[in-house]
């Protein structure tokens, strides 16, 4: 009997402390999502300026959407887009090449300057990125990069020439790939060249699809190189430049529920490319060799 | 000691023990001599000829660009002293009417930048160039080895091979190093040298000089203007960055532990809710934080229509001392709360990341530790204390301090949040500005290069530091065995 009401009050106890929990974890999402719901509500107002009086819209529209795509005045999204684009594509193929080159150099061959340049490789990324932006600015206008049409090749070598500093989780997943099945291919008479094309790159090929959409979606969310490298040129603009500039302050009345709506249309995908990454991400992290 | 030297050759002679210059200078004889001027000289004398070539075009090339050229290596090396020499001279003529007339300007000198921007190009070009040289005569003292032993030479077809196989290095690692080297090293220290000029806004026209250490001096004194913000802002930095990094960890390890409960249901949709932030760009979520928490923003006018701005004030004198006359609440505008402000809205960025790193690693906690534990008779207190956290503290420590280096360097969150703001009058940081979005704000806004440069060197200096003293002291580093 006196086991049997222990029993039922440790019982009430962990019920009590499950919905306690549970409501927890439900206001935590709240919080954490409603600042995303409320940008997605806003982007289908009617109503223009920033702020209205209610949490929630009271007309709704997708006429927002469809500015985006009609009325260039100011900026034109679909040509800011298709510029982001471009630069992602090329820049995740040159930087996803270095990162490759450099981590299967340092996980799998002994070479005289392999610890010389991992230990320069982690001074360089301590120093702020920014110190250098001004003089990465110099150095292209020097070269003549920073007018016209050369604008997007100045910031695909900005987000990829320096990627050869980032190699140490690709590094980390070739460690785990058994040296056994370099060996047994240079028996086989392979070249160097062949093992990295034929062994190493066919085996990290989660990772490789890891490191291509990390690369892809920097110039997606990254401004501040942009900036400063594309300054007043609006036909070169970034989308996340774009974005950033519909809320200034001479534009930020007509354009808050605009940016509303770009910032949904922007979300979605690198959303999606994330999750993708996680998932190629984990089944990375489980390990190179299976079974 | 013979068998050694032996042992050596032979290696060499395999081509697994490379040969310094000092070796080739030493028994090279007359012809690694004479290579190391006449760049090549000795892949000549062995019949590699293409090999020899580009050595020896490289070298004439090198030659061209240094000396010959007039406006080559060795003019913008030489404008290096004094570095400010643009001079604007008039050109008075003498008109018939009007008398002593000035018609335009003579501008003699180069622009101090170009001329910093293409001298340290220069160097750096020399520097690669004595790689080369050295290369050169250490390869032409291989061949000539090889011949006296005996062995075949290698040909240039063969070299190239060797480039798919043995020395793959080389092929491979010049793209990501030339990279490095052109597009992140050379800035570098481009920004490093200009530490040492007066390159702010009152030398726009790009003609500055080279101050020494004046501008180290003027920040570190405790006296300048400078020197006070620069103090105010690095303690801010690091108070931040503790906050933020542990804030975040125990945080997210309390959420993440939460939710890996035993009897915590969906805990898939609880970590997908929480995880959805970290997929949306950051730029977009925080501007919209700013936005919303604007002195007139949503939360403001939310707020005070339901009078709890007011209630606030009453019910909690402290924050109202801090609101004072206001009918909003200063979220971004006052020093006190902005700080916190930013504080907490960090949280709501960095809590799924910790929750992502910390569930993988609860799963890895052995059972067993619990189970002895609780058999010892143990409480979910004392198992965490015990077992949970030293287990965490020891796995986490890397992850620890790189979130540390890391909010150090948290450019987005403070730039696109509160952009260092509030600022007091007449300073050039703000009561949130981080070490990093000062010296954008000082480079970048308002054109102080030399300053930006000195942060930038000195938050270096502090993240080099902090990460060297806490990875030494940490068990880890100690104890590489494993968590006992």
């Amino acid at each position: 009997m006196a086991k049997n009401l222990t029993n039922a009050s440790a019982r009430r106890k962990r019920i009590a402390t499950d919905v306690i929990v549970h409501v927890f974890l439900a206001v935590m999402c709240f919080i954490w999502l409603i600042p995303l719901f409320w940008v997605a509500a806003h982007s289908f107002r009617a109503t223009q300026g920033q702020y209205i009086r209610t949490f929630l819209p009271t007309d709704w529209t997708l006429n927002n959407y469809k500015l985006l795509f009609t009325d260039f005045t100011h900026l034109n999204f679909p040509r800011m887009f298709m510029n982001t684009f471009v630069i992602a594509c090329c820049s995740c193929l040159i930087s996803t090449f270095l990162v490759l080159s450099v981590a299967y150099c340092t996980s799998r061959l002994k070479f005289k300057f392999r610890k010389p340049y991992m230990n320069m490789a982690m001074i360089i990324t301590m120093f702020p990125g920014f110190m250098s932006m001004v003089a990465t600015y110099f150095l292209l206008k020097a070269m003549g990069l920073t007018e016209g049409a050369k604008l997007p090749l100045a910031l695909i070598i900005c987000y990829s020439a320096g990627s050869g500093t980032g190699f140490y989780i690709m590094k980390g997943y070739m460690d785990t790939i058994p040296k056994a099945l370099d060996e047994a291919a240079y028996l086989d008479g392979a070249t160097k060249f062949q093992t990295f094309t034929k062994i190493t790159l066919p085996m990290c090929k989660p990772m490789i699809v890891y490191q291509l959409i990390t690369s892809f979606m920097g110039p997606w969310v990254d401004f501040i190189f942009a900036k400063v490298i594309v300054r007043a040129n609006p036909q070169y603009y970034t989308v996340s430049i774009g974005l950033w500039s519909m809320l200034e302050k001479e534009l930020v009345y007509h354009y808050f529920t605009r940016f509303c709506a770009g910032a949904v249309l922007i979300s979605i995908p690198i959303a999606t490319l994330y999750m993708i990454t996680q998932r190629f991400y984990q089944e990375a992290m489980s390990g190179s060799v299976k079974g | 000691m013979s068998n050694q030297l032996a042992k050596k050759a032979a290696r060499r002679v395999n081509g697994k023990e490379s040969f310094s210059l000092l070796s080739a200078i030493r028994n090279g004889g007359p012809i690694a001599w004479i290579s190391c001027l006449v760049m090549g000289f000795g892949n000549f004398a062995s019949m590699q000829f293409v090999k020899g070539f580009i050595f020896l075009a490289i070298e004439a090339v090198f030659i061209w660009f240094m000396f010959i050229n007039p406006k080559g290596g060795m003019y913008w090396v030489k404008n290096l002293f004094p570095l400010a020499q643009k001079e604007r001279t008039p050109n008075v003529i003498n008109h018939p009417i009007l008398g002593e007339v000035i018609e335009g300007y003579t501008e003699t000198g180069e622009y101090s930048h170009i001329t910093l921007l293409y001298a340290v190009t220069t160097l750096a070009l020399c520097a690669v160039f004595i790689f080369v040289w050295r290369m050169s005569v250490t390869s032409g003292y291989r061949a000539q080895f090889l011949k006296k032993a005996g062995k075949r030479v290698n040909s240039f077809i063969d070299d190239v091979k060797d480039l798919f196989d043995s020395k793959i290095h080389n092929l491979l690692m010049t793209p990501p190093i030339v990279g490095i080297f052109v597009f992140t090293l050379l800035p570098l220290i481009y920004m490093m040298c200009m530490a040492f000029t007066d390159y702010d806004r009152n030398h726009l026209d790009n003609n500055f000089a080279w101050v020494g250490f004046d501008n180290f001096l003027n920040i570190l004194s405790f006296n300048s203007t400078i020197g006070k913000q620069f103090w105010s802002v690095l303690g801010w930095t690091l108070v931040w960055a503790f906050f933020a990094t542990f804030l975040n960890f125990f945080m997210g390890t309390f959420v993440a532990m939460i939710i890996n409960r035993k009897t915590t249901r969906l805990k898939d949709f609880w970590r997908g809710c929480l995880s959805v932030t970290i997929a949306v760009p950051q730029f977009v979520s925080l501007l919209l934080m700013r936005s919303m928490l604007g002195d007139d923003g949503i939360l403001n006018r939310m707020m005070i229509e339901a009078g709890w701005v007011e209630w606030i004030k009453d019910a909690l004198p402290f924050i109202g001392n801090v609101i004072g006359p206001r009918k909003y609440i200063p979220f971004l505008s006052d020093r006190t709360f902005a700080r916190c402000t930013v504080i907490i809205i960090n949280l709501w960025v960095g809590i799924p990341y910790t929750i992502m790193q910390v569930t993988g690693i609860l799963k890895n906690i052995p059972a067993d530790l619990y189970e002895a534990a609780r058999i010892d008779g143990a409480n979910p207190l004392q198992q965490f204390m015990n077992i949970t956290l030293p287990y965490m503290i020891f796995v986490m420590t890397p992850y620890m301090i790189t979130s540390f280096t890391g909010n150090i360097n948290n450019f987005g969150v403070i730039y696109l949040l509160s952009g260092g703001n509030p600022t007091v009058t007449g300073n050039s940081a703000g009561e949130t500005d981080l070490l990093v979005t000062w010296l954008y704000k000082l480079s970048v806004d308002m054109k102080d290069y030399n300053i930006g440069a000195v942060i930038g060197i000195l938050t270096f200096i502090v993240l080099a530091s902090v990460s060297l003293i806490t990875y030494r002291s940490s068990g880890s580093y100690k104890d590489e065995e494993g968590f006992k």
